[in-house]
């Protein structure tokens, strides 16, 4: 029986899916080298507040990953870039940090994740312009300080929830759908009328799209429980009146009608895009790439954690957007892919 | 009035901000359920009055929250409460008791204050 530990596995970027199949590995028995460019593990799970659609504290998924690489065989980088990665030999790539050269890696896992959609690109929603339009992730670190105020001070009367900032939107070259914003914006607009309830929420979407278990549900909580108000139609522009108030004008579509609004917060539900770390590790190793931007996988039904090369594969949302669940579940499935790999490896070589 | 040739057209927006939405929080109050219309349309498919006419609830349900109260007001006696939109429901929404307490609704406006 060979020692597991001989082999080992670099794991690109420590956030959800990064530590979930790091630590899977070494509870394998596998040597693993886990590199973060960042000081901390978690990823982008560091940015929010409460997940839906439970409305769970974030800081316990995080615990549940620190648990998952707390492991002597998960050799941890953090501020740690990737420099270069060659293929070394038929079955090993030589990868090299900015902290030095690595021992020669048997497996490779891009765990590289996403970027948030940078809403400056979508200047008509007036953001960096207005004080008061501000994204998903900056109403996540107010209701971490606990309290939401607007630039002024004051805690808004009206807040309005823009869907789709950055996706489906082919005029910013995006097609696809980032899945998780429109649960957000419910689970956001929960929050708000939580904390401030005499503040009234209107979200502007173009489908609501309820696609986990309870999400449905926690939409007809917003509806029936929370008040919060939904309006179908794509906002058009955002801009700002003599008073300083935000305006918002859009069609809304079941009415068949123009209609405009004044709002004291404007949230843009940005979306997701593969990261341009990723695309910096991809473009090194020759990945191929989808149309969507993202990592092709090497098949869309049975192999999405495959990548076109021979033991680098995906885990996570370089492949696509997901929710935390299903990214836990895709490192696990690729901690299935990466040891089967490596077992024949070792079958062909006694 | 002298009419001079002169008209002011009267603009298609809905202005939230002016809109009277008072019939809306009275029927909110009285039938929860009103709030969870998702525009599906459903209602208006099985409308029996909504073969002969422009009657729709599913349209009415919005204009109501967005206080178009003219148009509302022009659609919701053409619905004859037979009841069948609140068959076919899928969020449950009771329906034609929404069309009863609109019609309750703006008949308190036109005499008194909700």
């Amino acid at each position: 029986m060979p020692d597991n530990k001989e082999k080992h596995i670099v794991v690109i970027g420590a956030g959800t899916a990064g530590c979930t199949a790091a630590g899977q590995l070494a509870r394998e028995g596998y040597s693993v080298s886990l590199i973060e460019k960042e000081g901390e593990p978690g990823g982008k799970i560091n940015n929010w507040f409460q997940l839906f659609p439970d409305r769970r504290k974030s800081e316990e998924v995080k615990k549940f990953l620190l648990a998952e690489i707390d492991n002597p065989l998960v050799m941890i980088n953090y501020n740690t870039d990737i420099d270069s990665i060659v293929k070394e030999n038929e079955e090993q790539y030589m990868v090299t940090t900015s902290r030095g050269a690595l021992r020669p890696a048997d497996a490779v896992l891009v765990a590289t994740g996403f970027d948030l959609f940078n809403p400056q690109r979508k200047e008509e929603y007036g953001y960096g312009i207005y004080d008061d339009v501000i994204t998903s992730v900056e109403l996540e670190e107010k209701f971490k300080t606990g309290s939401v105020l607007t630039s002024k001070g004051i805690p808004p009367r009206r807040v309005g929830i823009v869907h789709c900032v950055g996706s489906r939107d082919e005029k910013v070259g995006n097609f696809h759908c980032s899945k998780v914003c429109c649960v957000t914006a419910v689970k956001q607009a929960i929050e708000i009328r939580e904390m401030l309830p005499g503040t009234e929420v209107f979200c502007f979407y173009m489908d609501m799209r309820m696609f986990g278990p309870y999400y449905e549900e926690l939409y007809r909580e917003a509806q029936e429980k929370w008040t919060v108000n939904f309006i179908r139609g794509k906002v058009s522009e955002a801009s700002e009146n003599i008073e300083g108030r935000l305006v918002v004008k859009v069609e809304d579509t079941l009415a068949g009608k123009p209609l405009k609004m004044q709002v004291d917060m404007l949230v843009l539900m940005i979306g997701i895009e593969n990261s341009q770390s990723g695309l910096r590790v991809g473009k090194e190793l020759g990945l191929r790439m989808g149309m969507n931007g993202f990592f092709m996988v090497g098949d869309n039904h049975y192999g999405n954690n495959r990548s076109n090369l021979e033991g680098v594969f995906y885990a996570g949302t370089c492949t696509s957007a997901m929710n935390i669940t299903d990214t836990i579940s895709h490192a696990r499935a690729a901690v299935v892919e990466i040891v089967t790999y490596l077992k024949s490896k070792v079958r062909e070589d006694s | 009035m002298k009419n001079f040739g002169f008209s002011s057209i009267k603009t298609r927006v809905i202005d939230y901000d002016r809109n009277n939405k008072s019939v809306s929080e009275y029927i909110l109050e009285r039938e929860p359920s009103f709030a969870l219309c998702i525009g599906c349309g459903g209602c208006a498919a099985t409308c029996s009055a909504a073969r002969f006419t422009d009657m729709s609830l599913r349209k009415i349900n919005i204009l109501i929250k967005r206080g178009e109260n003219d148009e509302v007001r022009r659609l919701m006696n053409k619905c004859m409460l037979c009841g069948k939109c609140t068959l076919v429901c899928p969020r449950g929404v009771n329906t034609r008791n929404v069309i009863f307490l609109t019609q309750q609704a703006y008949r308190k406006l036109d005499n008194y204050a909700v």
